[in-house]
């Protein structure tokens, strides 16, 4: 946790957060609500006596009392995702409809991409990318018991895709959930934070903002970009929002989250940020009992 | 040629197809004839081939041929003799079929989704099967079976096969 002590002075009650970090997630699933209702897969869980309780601000989040949530009914039959609460925040808030082309620039294991397609019904495309092949056969094996159709799986670095050989021209929406030195994942993973070095850090941000500036590129004017890391470094989060905030072509908008977060910051180590970073949002897992994360939502210029 | 070392696709033809590489209307006839889904059920989806006899199915309509990883799901084999529709398939579109379905009870459902082999009564076809089992109430699509000499097998791939956690048989403490 020591790597964490570096922002003692940007998050509230300091101590509670390192506490927060230290206790493990619970287990929750995401229904595949285009597949089966919430109500259909409660019961099913319920006929093998596995505690449930669909989370009172999204019933379609399912917290439960088992850790291996993949021996279950409804995991076989592709209803439910083992995916934590903070993941499962970012695709609602790209707004998508059924019939939309949809980018998912760095999808594997699909945990996101298989949230698009349900809310898109699996009526339009959802292109899922991602440059590490082992990751790509794990996200084909979760599309595909979710029961996608609707969605293209293609191995690319998204700094450079070109979706032009598939007939797109460019995306409704686009979804940016980053490489990151995934800090807020200590709940579920404790040797997160093993191999951390602030090198790493700076070096991803350049990736971060490759990819963020080409779903800016490629995302229709009018369409959301939602840039998302599962980290606390402002270097990951506010810096590179910020630079593309400076290239001009986006805006970034407030967001409404169902339970208490911080808002993002206009200012690290000596280095001021646009103050329009505040509409993003930091979640710690002392606030909400989930695991950190970042959200910023850009709307690109019409 | 495996699954896995192509990455072109190529939309099968809408007619005039042949045993390995099947046409659009081909592929409707059979999972009509085979399981009762009516041809409406894919009207959106087009029917792809990578690799002769691996059938994908995606929604919409894309360029062909086409480069990727995956273009939807793999839904059908038609390189043997009988072919076979995959599990992610039966569980996806199974909800339309209204033929060569076997019913099985939890115990059973276990066994076939851990990937058993058990011997089962069934008077229907012989050749691959959905699967069923009730879930909360009413049935609900596991997969595929093959049913040859009074048994069923399982085809549910190796990768998806589980031993299925069920506290409702334990004992209260």
């Amino acid at each position: 946790m020591d790597s964490l002590r570096r922002y003692a002075s940007i998050i509230d009650d300091f101590d509670a957060f390192i506490a927060a970090s230290e206790r493990p997630l619970s287990h929750t699933v995401r229904v595949q609500t285009s597949r089966v209702s919430v109500d259909r897969v409660v019961d099913a869980f319920e006929e093998a006596a596995i505690g449930c309780s669909p989370l009172s601000w999204r019933e379609s989040i399912i917290e439960l009392d088992i850790d291996r949530p993949g021996l279950t009914l409804p995991a076989f039959l592709g209803w439910v995702h083992g995916q934590e609460v903070v993941s499962c925040l970012p695709a609602p808030l790209l707004d998508v409809v059924p019939g939309d082309v949809i980018w998912d620039a760095c999808a594997a294991p699909g945990s996101k991409t298989g949230h698009l397609i349900d809310l898109i019904e699996d009526v339009g495309t959802v292109v899922a990318t991602d440059d590490n092949l082992g990751r790509l056969s794990a996200l084909r094996y979760n599309l595909e018991r979710l029961g996608a159709t609707a969605a293209i799986v293609e191995r690319a670095d998204a700094r450079r895709f070109d979706p032009s050989p598939m007939g797109i021209e460019a995306f409704d929406a686009s979804l940016v959930d980053a490489p990151c030195t995934g800090e807020g994942t200590v709940r579920k993973k404790p040797s997160a934070l093993d191999d951390w070095s602030l090198g790493h850090v700076e070096s991803l941000g350049n990736v971060q903002r490759g990819i963020l500036r080409r779903a800016i590129e490629l995302t229709k004017p009018g369409g959301v970009v939602l840039y998302s890391t599962c980290t606390y470094a402002p270097e990951e989060n506010e810096a590179v929002v910020d630079a593309i905030l400076d290239d001009g072509g986006c805006d970034i908008e407030p967001i409404e989250l169902p339970f208490e977060t911080a808002p993002g910051i206009d200012s690290w180590e000596g280095t001021a940020f646009d103050h329009r970073l505040t509409r993003a949002r930091r979640i710690y897992p002392h606030h909400a009992d989930t695991g950190g994360f970042f959200i910023a939502k850009l709307r690109v210029a019409t | 040629m495996s699954d896995d070392t192509s990455t072109r696709f190529d939309r099968v033809p809408a007619t005039g197809g042949d045993d390995v590489t099947p046409d659009r209307d081909a592929i409707l006839e059979w999972w009509e004839e085979r399981f009762g889904i009516d041809p409406s059920t894919f009207e959106a989806h087009t029917f792809w081939e990578r690799g002769r006899g691996n059938i994908w199915c995606v929604y919409g309509d894309h360029p062909d041929p086409f480069e990727a990883e995956g273009l939807g799901m793999v839904c059908l084999r038609t390189r043997g003799r009988h072919w076979k529709p995959t599990t992610n398939a039966a569980q996806r579109f199974g909800h339309a079929a209204t033929s060569n379905i076997i019913h099985l009870d939890r115990s059973q459902a276990d066994s076939y989704i851990a990937g058993g082999t058990q011997s089962i009564a069934w008077d229907g076809d012989w050749g691959y099967l959905l699967v069923a089992t009730s879930v909360a109430g009413d049935p609900a699509i596991l997969g595929v079976g093959q049913f040859i000499d009074g048994e069923l097998r399982s085809v549910v791939p190796k990768g998806r096969r589980r031993e299925m956690l069920d506290r409702s048989s334990e004992s209260s403490p």
